[in-house]
């Protein structure tokens, strides 16, 4: 049986309970996800794009998936410390797939910033779930298919005409479970005309012994002169999958940001599909990677450039150690009459270990002659001249390592465009590369984070 | 345009717009576009195992060699066309086609090549003729399907370089080739690889032995003639130990509608120390300016670096053919072997060319260049595909890849894919590429110091180019050189 069919299967046999605990909205999407998935097969290793992953095998295990809406408990008081300090967020807690209400730092009610999950806004603001809910979402793509068809709610952020939130939002993903789960998440970002917001998601895992499975799709709605920033961090365990597909659309004059950075993960398929549909558009894609042990980190960008004069910015670093495979995709797109856009797509790979594997494709494709766009990506070590430069003024190896990887991987860092958070991701990496990341910070995760070698 | 060329045009009022050389660029005439009056021996159009039958037997050959063919012929059946190419390759009618056509030599003279045949290459400036000693290169010349003429055999047998045409070679160094034939391309390596196995016709054979540095530029120059024929050259190239040769390659076919079929394989091993240049003028028929007619270039070239300290240097004009699909590829097996790609490939009108190259590193502190310039206009679409893939064991192995490209009218298409795998952590693998159209600034530049606008486009394109053309060897650089500004003249100087 193919990793698909038991979860369709599974669908048959629960439809109506999946249909009664979810919104309306959800519910809608499923017939063309159910029809979506027939004959459909997930990629393996080796289908365009997927070089080094193979879905088949990440969906193959026998997940569970919480149709009854069982509630584990979760150590939110744990999770909390991963706060980011300085930095006052309302937060929002998603346990596996099920929302957590009732936490203290939500946004306030009469702010006219809307944060609820699927099932609330059901209730208070059913049109903005109809209107936006799937109309990103690509049913294509199998794993987008059946996330669409299995999922029960979900966070919907919806920022009115000309408002600015000004607290950062943050989501944080929490899988505790007894038994192997798959939790299907979802999350639908509308910025209206003029409108801005920032949100943080991160990924976490309790228990690090049981394997998960984390499927999400996330779509980015930016209109006309709106600004969204999404960061998302990954710092879960190497038993926790992760299959990830974001999805954005740009209106004229829109900003848009995404980040996604792994630190601590087992098998990692994050895919980005941008669409700029409107002109003077700006994009900033950013991602950064630190893989050792048997981690696994593949990244996939479609970038496409419909409308003239816009500009697009990518850069992916990856820091591979160990045994561990990083991989890169990237393709940006510009279509037959846009003039002016201006697109750079940069990927650069540490190898720091004769184990580590590193896949990169960057790509373009271009329909307009007055364009400029580049592309680079390389593979390597770190400067040696750099490091006998660093020795012969007396700082010693390890330390001169720790310092050229930090430097190597802060222009990602300094792509944030929140203060906090910038200083929180240079903390947080620094731990990383010293390999005392479990130990402290991670909001209880038994993550097992090895010191990297490259760092001695 | 901006404001600058309208103000450069109201003080030079004679001088075109920039946009319109760029436009015009497209619509040079194809030169080379003749078809010679020569009696020709076409087999029937079709393919079955008695084709591949009538083929072997045509040409003498001896039977392991059409064993070859037919399992190679046998394997072709049980594949389909691949489709991956960012090209639009229609279906081929593999039956339509014939597969086997030969100048026929006069009676009279059968010694002599038919001056038709002569006129032909004389016209195309290819020197067959001992008196043109002082150009001082030897040419195999091979119309259709067989090789008409070799020069310089006798001299280049004193110093025991075998170059000749591969049927004679089939003949006079049958162990030569049956131990290199295939080892590089095997028959099963692709579609096209496997058609050409089965019906290849004619082609170079060159052996440089060990020690040799081959003193002249060896070439070989292609001309399909006949009509509805396919062209399936097969080219063996084999450097012993520190041996060294140089080698050019020529194409051009005539003007037509219908679209005719090129499937080459060209295979080089390099032994220890050896040193392998291959150069490719390619000029076949493009097509005319609405698409029509033209070659189908499917080409599989590879080149294995077998021994330590091999070096093997690729470098491509490609500036012809309706549709270009061709990899040239270097295996670098031996230690401190050294690989190297440099490719111009310039599209017009409706043409659609795919290519680049594959890197496969698989012995130690090997290392790899790679730089590729791409020029669309017209309507065309132009690619570069490549592959650098760093093997655990190949330590220390650097790469450095470079691709540009240049687009000159608004409806052309210029596209980067590269792959890069790398499986170790003392290799370095660097890629860049950069698209764009000629920098209105550099134009403007150029007409302020007195440049008209279409002198700066050429002097903009030659500059872009010769990162590339210094590369080739002097005889083909001018040609090249030629070739680049006939096909961007219009009125570019």
């Amino acid at each position: 049986m193919s990793a698909l069919q038991q979860y369709i299967d599974l669908y048959n046999e629960h439809r109506a309970d999946l249909n009664g605990h979810a919104p309306d909205a959800l519910n809608a999407l499923r017939p063309e996800a159910f029809a979506a998935l027939q004959g459909a097969v997930l990629p393996k290793r080796g289908t365009e794009d997927y070089e080094a992953t193979d879905l088949e095998a990440i969906f193959a295990p026998d997940y569970g998936v919480n149709i009854n809406r069982v509630a584990f408990s979760a150590d939110q008081a744990g999770t909390f410390r991963c706060d980011v300090p300085n930095l006052s967020t309302c937060l929002y807690f998603f346990n596996n797939d099920i929302f957590m209400p009732g936490r203290t730092a939500r946004m306030n009610p009469n702010n006219p910033v809307v944060v609820e999950s699927f099932v609330e806004a059901q209730q208070r603001h059913p049109q903005l779930l109809k209107q936006y809910l799937g109309t990103l979402a690509d049913l294509s793509k199998p794993e987008v298919a059946l996330n669409t068809l299995l999922a029960q709610d979900g966070l919907l952020i919806y920022i009115p005409k000309g408002v600015t939130a000004e607290k950062t939002i943050q989501v944080v993903n929490i899988f505790n479970a007894s038994q192997p789960l798959m939790a299907m998440r979802r999350v639908l970002i509308v910025a209206d005309e003029d409108a801005h917001v920032r949100v943080l998601a991160c990924d976490h895992t309790q228990i690090s012994d049981v394997q998960y499975l984390n499927s999400q799709v996330v779509e980015i709605i930016a209109k006309r002169g709106a600004t969204v920033d999404y960061y998302d961090l990954e710092e879960s365990t190497a038993h926790t999958s992760r299959v990830s597909s974001i999805f954005v659309d740009q209106a004229e004059g829109s900003n848009v940001l995404v980040d996604g950075i792994t630190l601590l993960n087992g098998r990692t398929r994050n895919d980005y599909y941008v669409q700029v549909n409107g002109e003077h558009a700006e994009t900033h894609l950013l991602g950064m990677t630190i893989a050792s042990g048997t981690q696994h980190v593949d990244n996939h960008t479609f970038l496409s450039h419909n409308a003239p004069r816009c500009k697009s910015n990518e850069m992916f670093k990856y820091v591979i150690n160990d045994e561990a495979v990083g991989a890169f995709a990237g393709k940006i797109l510009v279509k037959p009459d846009c003039p002016r856009v201006e697109a750079y797509q940069g990927n650069r790979n540490i190898c720091a270990s004769s184990t580590a594997k590193m896949y990169t494709k960057p790509q373009l494709e271009i329909y307009t002659d007055d364009v400029k766009c580049s592309h680079g990506a390389a593979v390597g070590q770190l400067d040696e001249e750099a490091l006998f430069y660093m020795r012969t003024r007396g700082i010693s190896e390890a330390e001169a390592r720790h310092l050229l990887m930090q430097a190597f991987v802060s222009d990602v860092i300094d792509g944030v465009r929140l203060e906090a958070l910038k200083d929180r991701l240079y903390h947080l990496t620094e731990k990383r590369f010293s390999g005392t990341l479990s130990l402290c910070n991670v909001c209880g995760s038994a993550a097992d984070c090895s010191k990297l070698d490259i760092i001695k | 345009m901006n404001n600058n060329n309208k103000d450069e045009k109201t003080l030079t009022p004679q001088q075109p717009d920039s946009e319109q050389i760029l436009q015009s660029a497209a619509q040079e005439e194809y030169k080379y576009g003749f078809v010679t009056d020569v009696d020709t021996h076409v087999i029937p159009k079709g393919l079955n195992e008695d084709v591949v039958r009538l083929i072997s037997r045509l040409k003498g050959e001896p039977e392991w060699l059409l064993e070859f063919r037919l399992k190679a012929y046998r394997y072709w059946l049980t594949l389909k066309m691949p489709t991956w190419g960012h090209v639009t390759l229609p279906e081929i009618d593999y039956q339509a086609i014939s597969y086997y056509a030969a100048p026929k030599k006069k009676e009279d003279a059968p010694k002599e090549i038919d001056p038709e045949v002569k006129k032909t290459f004389d016209k195309l400036g290819i020197p067959l003729e001992e008196q043109m000693r002082l150009s001082g290169m030897a040419v195999d010349a091979v119309m259709d399907s067989v090789s008409v003429r070799t020069t310089y055999r006798e001299k280049l047998a004193e110093l025991g370089v075998i170059f000749c045409s591969i049927s004679e070679a089939v003949k006079d160094y049958p162990d030569l080739v049956k131990k290199y034939l295939g080892s590089v391309v095997p028959y099963t390596d692709n579609f096209f690889a496997a058609l050409n196995s089965a019906v290849f016709s004619d082609g170079s054979f060159v052996y440089i032995p060990k020690g040799v540095r081959c003193p002249m530029e060896l070439s070989t120059y292609f001309r399909i003639n006949a009509a509805e024929t396919g062209q399936f050259e097969r080219t063996l190239i084999v450097a012993d130990d520190d041996a060294y040769v140089s080698y050019l390659e020529g194409c051009t076919a005539p003007m037509r509608d219908e679209n005719q079929l090129h499937a080459a394989i060209v295979e080089i091993v390099v032994e220890d120390r050896a040193e392998v240049k291959y150069s490719t003028v390619q000029n076949w028929y493009p097509g005319d300016k609405d698409g029509r007619g033209g070659i189908y270039n499917l080409v599989t070239k590879r080149g294995l670096c077998r021994g330590d300290h091999s070096k093997l240097s690729w470098t491509q004009v490609e500036t012809g053919s309706a549709i270009t699909w061709k990899y040239p590829s270097c295996v670098l097996r031996g230690d401190y072997s050294t690989g190297e790609f440099y490719s111009v490939a310039l599209t017009r009108n409706r043409q659609e060319a795919d290519t680049g190259t594959k890197m496969i590193h698989l012995g130690k502190h090997t290392s790899s260049t790679i730089v590729s310039k791409g020029i669309s206009a017209g309507h065309s679409q132009n690619s570069y595909r490549g592959m650098v893939k760093i093997a655990p064991k190949a330590v220390n192995s650097r790469n450095y890849t470079q691709c540009d490209s240049l687009l000159l009218t608004p409806t052309s298409g210029a596209h980067t894919f590269p792959v890069i795998e790398v499986g170790n952590d003392s290799s370095v693998v660097e890629h860049e590429a950069t698209t764009s159209k000629i920098n209105e600034d550099q134009i403007f530049y150029c007409n302020q110091r007195g440049i008209s606008t279409e002198d700066a486009v050429g002097l903009i394109v030659n500059g872009y180019a010769k990162e590339v053309m210094s590369k080739l060897p002097m005889e083909f650089a001018v040609e090249a050189q030629k070739l680049l500004s006939i096909s961007l003249e219009g009125s570019v100087g």
